[in-house]
């Protein structure tokens, strides 16, 4: 080993070390200030759209059980009824589930399952490219095709619909569920469906009974996950859903969910009127929480 | 096998070259490891001596990993891992200092399994003297070659510096750790099983190397292998939960060791 | 009975599956056939006349513009937030609590963050309906994705290369920069190719925030509106369908595009690990 190296490595090395030191405890600060950072921007957000949502109720005088199941909203005579709004959202929401999930879950079934491998290999990457595009594309096909469809066919005098809505939510969450659930139903073990299949079950059996309730907990993320985007949809939904202000009774009831509510009057809402936007952002956030406080369970229990 | 036949021969050069010729390098004092609440080492006690090869055996699970891993400090990186006890290398207490890049710089490492970088051979062992702050191109071109030669692996691989060195054999690969090791100038080798994931003849060339390195470093070496701990150690430790049952001369504790405990694990009664 | 049941099921798994293909060819097929004939070069580089066509390359602009801004801020924030959690925390309550915030953060509608930023960015702190408006709320959008892409890419990176980085005598600091990084960087890229379809797809934030001014940006202070709100403007407003499909085809390209480049890069993560 040649002497005069290794002196020169060692001076090397005594001359940085302090440096490196500094830098090394530095560094740790900084990325631990960027970590912090998003939990300092999820508390701003949270904090920030109950303080301002809270305000009416707290200092105004309003009644938060008259702003909950009241059912008018006439910000320029002082009325504030979400209402109609809440039913609109849960009516479109719970209709999306029902037509959606399970087309979309029996759609993720076969491509894991039972389609041919050539099949599966060009429909699987199309459909998680449709659940990358943008939202609004659906609402527009919504209003070019579905709303004159609806209009034509059964006679009403506005094709913009409770149904419309739900269509147009159903189509839009299927590449989601499809997606998430395909992932989840593929991540199930070959000696699940081996052992099964070896027992004589016929392969419809062993998916059903097997590979389908070995996957529950990715399915039913995939299903919260659609409902999530079902429910916090905006822009597609305002070009389809008519957004009159009334307790839908039919499908066919033109409607106004939550969050359309705060996108069409958000522009130009002041004062009380859009602390009651922001109101009206706390019972759609709290669904979410509801959404996604059932989905922890579910997979909490799926975990055991 | 043919490993066994040799096995006397090399205790005989095992034992002309052993004991009290060199100072100690490495002396461990009642060093005590704690992982939480669960307790992996206790009361250790070895001088390892100078440019000497130190085997540490035993069952897996008997601590002899997690020894190694104080000399250099890389038991660091588990959270909750305690150390007490003391750990001199050259007279300098190892948990004391808060120089842990010296330290690592001067006791060098070699893993079970190669864990090169996806880089080039070349990047692979001029990668520690680069985080150094070297940068001339001459001194590391040396280093590099000194280091590859030093592993005897140059000849090997000289044509083909800038391939990655990931599309090695996995001896080749071991021996480039090694050289990737030696580049730091170390003064002491540690070695976790270096040669598991090998094949005999792999294994037999990295053994041979080693034997050629005990000339410039301490190396301490923690083997499965009972065999080789007998063909390539001048010293030998038995650890057994946690514990260091003996510690002796190595042709010692595989003809007549003291304690019953090492008699049965070197006959192979278990383990 | 049980093989009658079998094929009824069968079945049902083909229809499905058949009716979820053919209502989605629909749609982009309906997209592409309305807005085919709008498609040119004037279409795409010429500026917006509200009179009636006119082109969308003011809405390019504007779309590049806050995905350059909101990736400019959130990439490096969320690249060193994921090494935090993943490389230098100690596993407890902070990290926990790291986690949920972020997690939190990718559950929330994209209405909230625009009635979040439509008062915080635009009002209090003055910077009034404008791309720098939107891009800072995109910004808190795309960060836990960010995160959370990041931190499994870290994942991938195997202990060992730490392990022996760090025997070398180096820091952790030339270990993560040297090492670590380069090699989840794939992974990493495509997770900031996510968010930027994140962006591109999203419309009701910066609907809230970037207002709906259809013309060239002069700065990041002025209102704008990017190519998801131009479709949603020129449908509601005009009825042009024609018109945002066309834009709507542009979209479809755009996410398709970033889609091949994600997977190109995770065949190439996987190819890189020999």
């Amino acid at each position: 080993m040649n002497i005069q190296d290794k002196n020169e490595l060692e001076q090397q090395i005594s001359k940085g070390n302090k440096r490196k030191y500094f830098l090394e405890s530095l560094s740790s600060k900084v990325f631990l200030a960027c970590a912090l950072l998003s939990v300092i921007s999820l508390l701003l957000i949270v904090g920030f759209v109950f303080y301002k949502g809270s305000n009416p109720f707290i200092t105004g005088g309003y009644s938060f059980f008259d702003f909950l199941f009241g059912s008018d909203w006439v910000p320029s005579e002082d009325k504030f009824g979400i209402f109609p709004m809440i039913v609109a959202s849960i009516y479109a929401t719970i209709g999306a589930l029902i037509i959606g999930v399970p087309i979309g879950l029996l759609t993720a079934i076969f491509l894991a399952e039972i389609a041919p491998k050539s099949v599966a290999k060009i429909v699987s990457p199309a459909i998680q490219l449709l659940a990358g595009i943008p939202s609004v594309l659906y609402g527009i096909f919504g209003l070019a095709i579905i709303v004159p469809f609806l209009q034509n066919n059964f006679g009403l005098a506005r094709g913009q619909s409770l149904i419309a809505v739900i269509l147009v939510l159903a189509i839009m969450m299927l590449p989601t569920i499809v997606t998430v659930a395909e992932t989840a139903i593929r991540a199930v073990p070959k000696t699940y469906r081996e052992g099964s299949l070896a027992l004589g079950v016929s392969q419809i059996g062993t998916i059903f009974k097997v590979v389908v309730p070995a996957a529950k907990s990715g399915i039913m993320a995939a299903i919260v996950l659609g409902l999530g985007r079902a429910l916090g949809e905006t822009m597609a939904v305002i070009l389809v859903a008519g957004n009159s202000l009334i307790i839908p009774t039919s499908l066919t009831d033109s409607v106004r969910p939550l969050t359309t509510n705060i996108a069409l009057e958000m522009g130009y809402a002041a004062g009380t009127h859009q602390e009651m936007l922001f109101a009206t952002g706390i019972v759609l956030f709290s669904f979410i929480l509801i959404l996604n406080f059932v989905l922890a369970r579910i997979t909490a229990k799926g975990a055991q | 096998m043919t490993m066994i036949v040799s096995e006397a021969s090399i205790f005989n050069s095992t034992t002309s070259a052993t004991t009290d010729t060199y100072a100690t390098k490495i002396q461990v004092n009642d060093l005590n490891l704690f992982y939480g609440e669960k307790q992996a080492l206790f009361n250790v006690n070895l001088d390892i001596k100078e440019k000497e090869v130190t085997a540490l055996i035993g069952p897996s699970g008997c601590g002899k990993s997690t020894f190694l891993r104080t000399l250099n400090r890389m038991n660091d990186l588990i959270d909750g891992v305690r150390v007490i006890g003391n750990i001199h290398i050259d007279g300098e207490n190892v948990y004391e200092s808060n120089d842990v890049i010296r330290l690592r710089t001067k006791v060098g490492m070699v893993f079970q399994k190669s864990n090169l970088f996806p880089m080039s051979i070349y990047d692979n062992v001029a990668y520690g003297p680069r985080m150094q702050g070297i940068k001339n191109k001459k001194i590391l071109n040396e280093i590099v070659e000194e280091s590859l030669r030093g592993a005897a692996i140059w000849d090997e691989v000289k044509d083909r510096l800038k391939s990655s060195a990931l599309g090695l054999s996995g001896g080749q690969q071991q021996r480039i750790c090694i050289a990737r090791a030696i580049a730091m100038k170390p003064d002491v080798i540690l070695m976790d099983e270096p040669t598991s994931a090998l094949d005999p003849i792999s294994t037999l060339k990295v053994e041979e190397l080693i034997t050629q390195m005990k000339k410039d470093y301490t190396i301490v070496i923690v083997t499965h292998n009972m065999q080789q701990a007998a063909r390539i150690s001048d010293k030998t430790a038995f650890f057994l939960n946690g514990e260091v049952v003996e510690y002796d001369d190595t042709n010692v504790i595989f003809s007549t060791p003291k304690d019953e405990r090492t008699e049965d694990y070197v006959t192979g009664r278990f383990g | 009975m049980r093989k009658f049941k079998d094929n009824m099921l069968r079945g049902l798994l083909w229809g499905s599956a058949f009716v979820s293909v053919a209502v989605l060819v629909i749609i982009v097929g309906y997209i592409f056939y309305k807005g085919f004939s709008y498609i040119s070069f004037d279409f795409i580089f010429g500026d917006y006349s509200p009179t009636g066509g006119g082109g969308i390359f003011p809405m390019i602009v504007t779309t590049l513009l806050t995905i350059l801004i909101s990736l400019a801020i959130a990439t490096p924030i969320g690249i060193l937030a994921a090494v935090y959690l993943h490389e230098y925390a100690k596993q407890g309550r902070l990290v926990r609590m790291i986690r949920f915030a972020t997690e939190s953060l990718t559950g929330i509608p994209s209405i909230i963050y625009g009635l979040f930023g439509a008062v915080f960015f635009v009002a209090i702190l003055k910077l009034g309906m404008s791309i720098i408006a939107a891009s800072l709320t995109l910004t808190i959008i795309v960060l836990p994705v960010i995160i959370r892409t990041t931190e499994e890419a870290l994942k991938t990176v195997p202990a060992t290369y730490r392990e022996g980085s760090l025997a070398l005598g180096t820091t952790k600091l030339q270990t993560l920069i040297k090492i670590i990084l380069p090699s989840a960087m794939p992974g990493i890229l495509s997770g900031i190719i996510l968010s930027i379809g994140r962006i591109v797809g999203e419309s009701a934030a910066i609907f809230l925030t970037a207002g709906t001014v259809a013309a060239m940006p002069t700065s990041i202070f002025s209102s704008a509106r990017t190519l998801t709100v131009h479709s949603f403007l020129v449908t509601q407003e005009a009825g042009d369908i024609g018109l945002a499909a066309a834009v709507g085809i542009v979209l479809i390209v755009i996410i398709l595009v970033l889609n091949l480049s994600a997977t190109y890069i995770s065949k190439k993560l996987n190819k890189a690990d020999y």
